[in-house]
C-alpha cells in the first residue's frame, strides 16, 4: 500500500483544479459544478466553495448518481444502491464541470454525460478528476487532472474524503488489500 | 442490504429492512419523475408483461408508466375473468407468453394465490398487482411511502383503515406493512365486513367510526362496492354512508394535522364527500404520484441485476 | 388355487379377538385355516413375515372411484390398485359418479367392473335420493337387492329435512346405514378453506365450522326421532365431536368416521395456496385436531376412512377458488394413522387397526375385518420399521393430488392378500 496523496496534497490539487476551471474565463453565473456519487460529491462542494472564495460568487452545485444509467448492470451480482441525484436548476446553455474522484475505464463518466443530457442541453460539459489512473475503455478524457497515476489492473486507487471516510488521503493498493 | 427475492408477492413475508429498502430506493425514482425528461435507461431491453385478469385502469396505468420510464418494453394482456372457461388456464397463458422470452409478469387476478402459483412454476420475476382479497403489496408500499413523506415516520402513528376490510387486499397489505414499521393500526367497519380474528394481525377493531377516528393521525378510506348489499353483508348503501362515511365533523375528532388517504378510485359522496377528497387534508393525489415512483423502485430492485 | 399359503413368524394383530402374538397364519382355498405358533403344514407358498405386522385387510368405507363418468381422474381398476398398495382389501365406493349410482343396473355395473378389473373387493354405496338431487327417495330396497351396502348423497347434504327423515325411517327395514355428508351449503357458500385467522390472512372465503355442526345436529335429531342407523362421514370439528359424544350417550344409533388427513394437517398448513390442501371439509384448527384424536380414544369416532378423492393435474393446477375440493388418500392412510395416532400414543396399534378393520366391517354388516379361522383370508402385512418418501411417480392411483408429496411416512405395506391371493407386493 502506497499513499499517493495526503491531506495537504489533496487541498493543493483541488485548489489548482479550481483555478484551472476558472482560467477558461467563464462567468460564474454560467458555471455549474456537478459531483458524481459518491466521492465526487464532497469534492464538488469543496470546489464550489473555493470558487466562491476566489470570485465572491458561488457556482450552481449539483450531485448526480449514475446507477440507473450504468452499462454493466447485468454484470453486477449485488444490488447497487441508488443514491440521490439533485440538480435543482436548469443546465441549458451552461458550462457544466463534472467532478469525480478517480477516472478509470471512463464508463462512469459516459453514464454521467447521459444523465446530464436527460436533464437538459448544456453548452459544454467538462470533466475534472482528482486522479487519472489510465486504462480507458471508452474515448473519454479529463479536462482537469489532479494527478496522473499509471496503474496496473491488479491495483486499486482509493480516495478517502473527510466527509465520508473521516480523513483525506489517496491510496494505491493491491486488489488483495482492498476492503470492500 | 441484499434484496434476494425473485418476486414481490406480498408484504406479509417482507422484513422491516426490506420494506425500508424499497421505500428508500423509491425516493430516487420520485426525483426522476420530477425531471423534464422522465426516463432512465435502467431496464432497457427488458420486457415486462402486465397480465391483468381483473379490470383496473389505475394500477395498470401506474405500472405502465413505471415500466416505460425505466425504458422497459411492455406487453399488456387484459383478460376478462372468463378466459379460463376458454380452456387456457392462467399457467398456460403465462407459459405461452414466457416462451416469447419476457423478463417479468405483473399479475392482477381476482383469486388469492395466483401470483404464488406463477412464482412457483416460472423462473421469471412475478409482481403481485392484487390477488383477490389477499394482498396488493405495491399499493401498501406507496401508502407507506406517502405517509413517511408527509409525517416523517410511521412508528407510533395512529392509522385508521375504514371500510370493507373483509374483501380488501389494500387493508391486509397495509396492516402488515404498518405493523412491521411500528404504527398503531385500527380497522373500522360494520361487523359483517370485518374478517374473523383480524385482531391477531395486530390491529384494534372498531365498529364506531367516531371512536376509531379519535386522535388519529391518518385515515385511510376504502371503497365500498355495491355488490355487498346484494350479497347480504349490508342492508343498504345509504345506511353504510350514515355510519361509515367521512365528514368534517367526524374528521375533527382526529388529530388537527390528520391526513386522509384512499387507494382510489373514490366513490365521491359514498366514502368521502368531494370536499374532503379534494381538501387540504387529502393526500390522495400524492399517493397516485408516489405510486409510479414506488413501482419503479420495485421493478428496479427485482429486475436490474443478474 | 394354491395348495396353501403360509405366513410365517409375523406379529399377528386381530382387534376383533384381541389377538396380538407372534405366530403363523395358514391359508387354504381362500380362507384362514389355522392361526398358531410353528404351524407344520405343507404349503405351496411361503411369506416370511418376521419383523412384520400381520393384520386383517383394511377396509375403507369412503372412497371415490370416479367410474362411471370421470375415468380421467380414476377408474375402478386404478383406484383398486391404489387401495391394494395402501393395504386395503375392501373399499366402499361413493355414488356421486356420472351418472350417480341411483339405479340397480348401476350397482350391478360396479360389481361387474370390480369383478373383471378390480384388484380388491369393491362394495357400492348407492344414493339416498334420485339423481342425488335431494328431492325423492331412490329405490333403496332394489338397490340393496342389487348389492348396495349403504346409502349416501355424499358430496351434498340432504337439505330437505323431511326427506332425510323418510330415508332414515325407510332403511330400518333394510338394515343398512345412511351415511351423511354434513354441510349446510348456505353457510359454507363460497368458502374454500376453514374460516378463521388463516382464511383472513389469505383473503380467502371461509367455511365456518358451524356449516358442519348445524347439519350434524339436525341429522342426530332425526336419527333419534327415527331410531335409525346414521353414519357421519368425514367429521372435522371439535364441536361435531362433542355433539356425537352426547348423542351416543343418549343412545342414538350413530357412528362416525374421520379421515387420516384431518388428523395430520391444520388450516395453518394451507400455505402458498397449494390446491392439494383444498379439501371439503377443510383442514381445521389445531384444537379441532386435538379433539378428533381424543375422540378416537373413547370411540366417539369409530372409523378411519380416507375419502379418497382423485382429481387430474389440470384441474388442481387451477387457482385456489376454481380448483375442485379433494385429495387422494388410499396409499398414505395406514402410514398417516401410524404417524399421527400410534406414534403420538393416542391409540395403541391394536386400537388404531380396529378403526380400519373390524369397526367399519361391523357398521357395514360384512364378514370381514378379522383374522379368524374359517373367515375369508383378506390380510395385509406391513413393515413398521420401514419409512418411505411419498413420491408422485409411485402412486398407483391415476391422480396424484396429495398434500403429502415429499413427506417421509412410517410403515410400509408389503403384501396385500385377498382370499389367499397376493394382490399387491411392494418392490424391494
Amino acid at each position: 500500500m502506497v499513499r499517493l496523496m495526503n491531506e495537504e496534497d489533496m487541498r493543493r490539487a483541488l485548489l489548482r483544479l479550481s483555478h484551472q476551471v476558472l482560467e477558461k474565463g467563464v462567468e460564474v453565473a454560467d458555471l455549474i459544478i456537478i459531483g458524481i456519487q459518491r466521492r465526487g460529491v464532497p469534492l464538488a462542494k469543496r470546489m464550489s466553495k473555493i470558487i466562491e472564495e476566489l470570485k465572491g460568487k458561488k457556482p450552481g452545485t449539483g450531485i448526480l448518481d449514475i446507477t440507473l444509467y450504468r452499462d454493466d448492470l447485468t454484470q453486477i451480482a449485488y444490488q447497487p444502491v441508488v443514491r440521490s441525484t439533485h440538480i435543482p436548476f436548469s443546465i441549458d446553455n451552461k458550462r457544466v464541470v463534472l467532478i469525480d474522484d478517480v477516472l478509470y475505464t471512463g464508463r462512469t463518466v459516459r453514464a454521467a454525460i447521459d444523465v446530464l443530457i436527460d436533464f437538459g442541453r448544456p453548452q459544454k460539459i467538462e470533466l475534472a478528476v482528482l486522479i487519472d489512473r489510465g486504462h480507458r475503455e471508452l474515448p473519454i478524457r479529463a479536462d482537469y487532472v489532479g494527478k496522473n497515476v499509471p496503474t496496473s489492473s491488479e491495483e486499486m486507487v482509493e480516495v478517502k474524503v473527510k466527509e465520508i471516510d473521516g480523513r483525506d488521503e489517496v491510496l494505491l493498493l493491491k486488489k488483495s488489500e482492498v476492503d470492500i | 442490504m441484499n434484496f434476494n427475492r425473485k418476486d414481490l408477492l406480498g408484504i406479509e413475508s417482507l422484513s422491516r429492512e426490506e420494506i425500508l429498502f424499497i421505500l428508500e430506493t423509491a425516493k430516487s425514482f420520485r426525483e426522476v419523475i420530477d425531471r423534464p425528461i422522465k426516463k432512465v435507461p435502467t431496464l432497457r431491453g427488458k420486457t415486462v408483461v402486465n397480465l391483468f385478469f381483473e379490470s383496473s385502469t389505475r394500477t395498470r396505468m401506474s405500472f405502465e408508466l413505471a415500466e416505460k420510464r425505466l425504458s422497459a418494453d411492455i406487453l399488456n394482456f387484459s383478460v376478462s375473468t372468463s378466459s379460463s372457461t376458454k380452456g387456457e388456464t392462467l399457467l398456460d397463458t403465462a407459459r405461452n407468453i414466457l416462451a416469447m422470452k419476457v423478463d417479468c409478469f405483473v399479475l392482477r387476478h381476482s383469486t388469492p394465490g395466483t401470483p404464488h402459483l406463477l412464482a412457483k412454476e416460472l423462473p421469471v420475476s412475478i409482481i403481485n398487482a392484487g390477488d383477490g382479497a389477499h394482498e396488493h403489496p405495491t399499493q401498501a408500499l406507496l401508502d407507506l411511502y406517502t405517509i413517511r413523506e408527509k409525517k416523517g415516520k410511521i412508528e407510533g402513528l395512529k392509522i385508521v383503515i375504514v371500510g370493507d376490510i373483509s374483501h380488501s387486499r389494500v387493508a391486509r397489505s397495509n396492516i402488515w406493512g404498518m405493523c412491521k414499521l411500528g404504527a398503531k393500526v385500527r380497522v373500522c367497519g360494520p361487523p359483517t365486513l370485518i374478517p374473523p380474528l383480524i385482531e391477531k394481525m395486530g390491529v384494534e377493531v372498531f365498529y364506531s367510526l367516531e371512536d376509531a377516528l379519535t386522535g388519529a393521525d391518518i385515515v385511510m378510506m376504502l371503497r365500498i362496492q355495491k355488490e355487498r348489499q346484494n350479497e347480504g353483508f349490508l342492508p343498504s348503501n345509504s345506511e353504510y354512508i350514515d355510519f361509515f362515511s367521512l365528514n368534517e365533523e367526524k374528521l375533527n375528532l382526529a388529530q388537527p394535522d390528520v391526513l386522509v388517504m384512499h387507494p382510489g378510485p373514490v366513490n365521491r359522496g359514498v366514502e368521502l364527500p368531494a370536499r374532503i377528497a379534494d381538501g387540504e387534508k387529502s393526500i390522495i393525489l400524492d399517493q397516485v404520484t408516489n405510486g409510479v415512483a414506488v413501482r419503479m423502485a420495485v421493478l428496479y430492485i427485482l429486475l436490474a441485476k443478474k | 388355487m394354491p395348495e396353501g399359503l403360509l405366513i410365517k413368524g409375523g406379529r399377528v394383530l386381530d382387534p376383533a379377538s384381541n389377538l396380538d402374538e407372534i405366530c403363523d397364519v395358514f391359508i387354504k382355498e381362500g380362507k384362514v385355516r389355522k392361526i398358531a405358533r410353528n404351524i407344520n403344514l405343507s404349503y405351496s407358498e411361503l411369506i416370511d413375515a418376521s419383523d412384520k405386522i400381520v393384520i386383517p385387510g383394511l377396509i375403507d368405507m369412503h372412497v371415490h372411484l370416479r367410474e362411471p363418468g370421470r375415468e380421467d381422474e380414476e377408474t375402478i381398476e386404478s383406484g383398486s390398485r391404489a387401495a391394494a398398495r395402501g393395504g386395503f382389501t375392501t373399499v366402499c365406493c361413493m355414488p356421486n359418479t356420472d351418472p350417480p349410482i341411483d339405479d340397480p343396473s348401476l350397482v350391478k355395473f360396479i360389481y361387474e367392473q370390480a369383478k373383471n378389473k378390480g384388484a380388491v373387493e369393491i362394495l357400492p354405496i348407492a344414493t339416498i335420493s334420485r339423481r342425488r338431487e335431494g328431492k325423492e327417495l331412490s329405490p333403496m330396497g332394489r338397490l340393496k337387492k342389487a348389492g348396495a351396502v349403504a346409502f349416501s348423497d355424499d358430496g351434498s347434504w340432504v337439505t330437505n329435512s323431511a326427506l332425510m327423515r323418510r330415508a332414515l325411517e325407510y332403511v330400518k327395514m333394510l338394515n343398512l346405514p345412511i351415511i351423511s355428508h354434513c354441510e349446510d351449503e348456505s353457510l359454507s357458500a363460497e368458502g374454500v378453506m376453514n374460516e378463521g385467522y388463516f382464511s383472513t390472512v389469505n383473503g380467502l372465503a371461509g367455511i365456518p365450522r358451524e356449516a358442519e355442526e348445524v347439519a350434524i345436529f339436525r341429522d342426530l335429531a332425526l336419527a333419534k326421532m327415527t331410531d335409525s342407523s346414521l353414519h357421519l362421514a368425514h367429521v372435522s370439528t371439535a364441536n361435531s365431536v362433542r355433539l356425537i359424544r352426547k348423542a351416543k350417550n343418549m343412545g342414538i344409533k350413530v357412528t362416525a368416521e374421520v379421515t387420516p388427513h384431518h388428523l395430520a394437517i391444520s388450516d395453518e398448513g394451507v400455505t402458498d395456496f397449494n390446491t392439494n390442501t383444498k379439501v371439503n371439509p377443510p383442514f381445521r384448527g389445531k384444537e379441532d385436531i386435538e379433539l378428533l384424536k381424543e375422540s378416537l380414544r373413547d370411540n366417539t369416532i369409530d372409523v378411519i376412512a380416507t375419502d379418497h378423492a382423485p382429481h387430474t393435474v389440470e384441474e388442481k393446477e387451477k387457482d385456489y377458488e376454481e380448483a375442485p375440493f379433494g385429495i387422494i388418500g388410499l396409499e398414505t392412510a395406514l402410514s398417516l394413522v401410524l404417524k399421527e395416532v400410534v406414534e403420538k400414543k393416542i391409540l395403541s396399534l391394536m386400537q388404531a387397526i380396529a378403526k380400519l378393520t373390524v369397526n367399519p366391517a361391523r357398521i357395514l354388516g360384512i364378514d370381514r375385518g378379522e383374522i379368524r379361522e374359517g373367515v375369508k383370508a383378506n390380510i395385509t402385512i406391513f413393515d413398521p420399521g420401514k419409512s418411505w418418501l411419498v413420491r408422485e411417480e409411485e402412486f398407483l392411483s391415476q391422480s396424484s393430488n396429495s398434500p403429502f408429496l415429499g413427506w417421509k411416512l412410517p410403515g410400509k405395506v408389503e403384501w396385500t392378500i385377498i382370499g389367499g391371493k397376493v394382490v399387491y407386493r411392494s418392490e424391494k
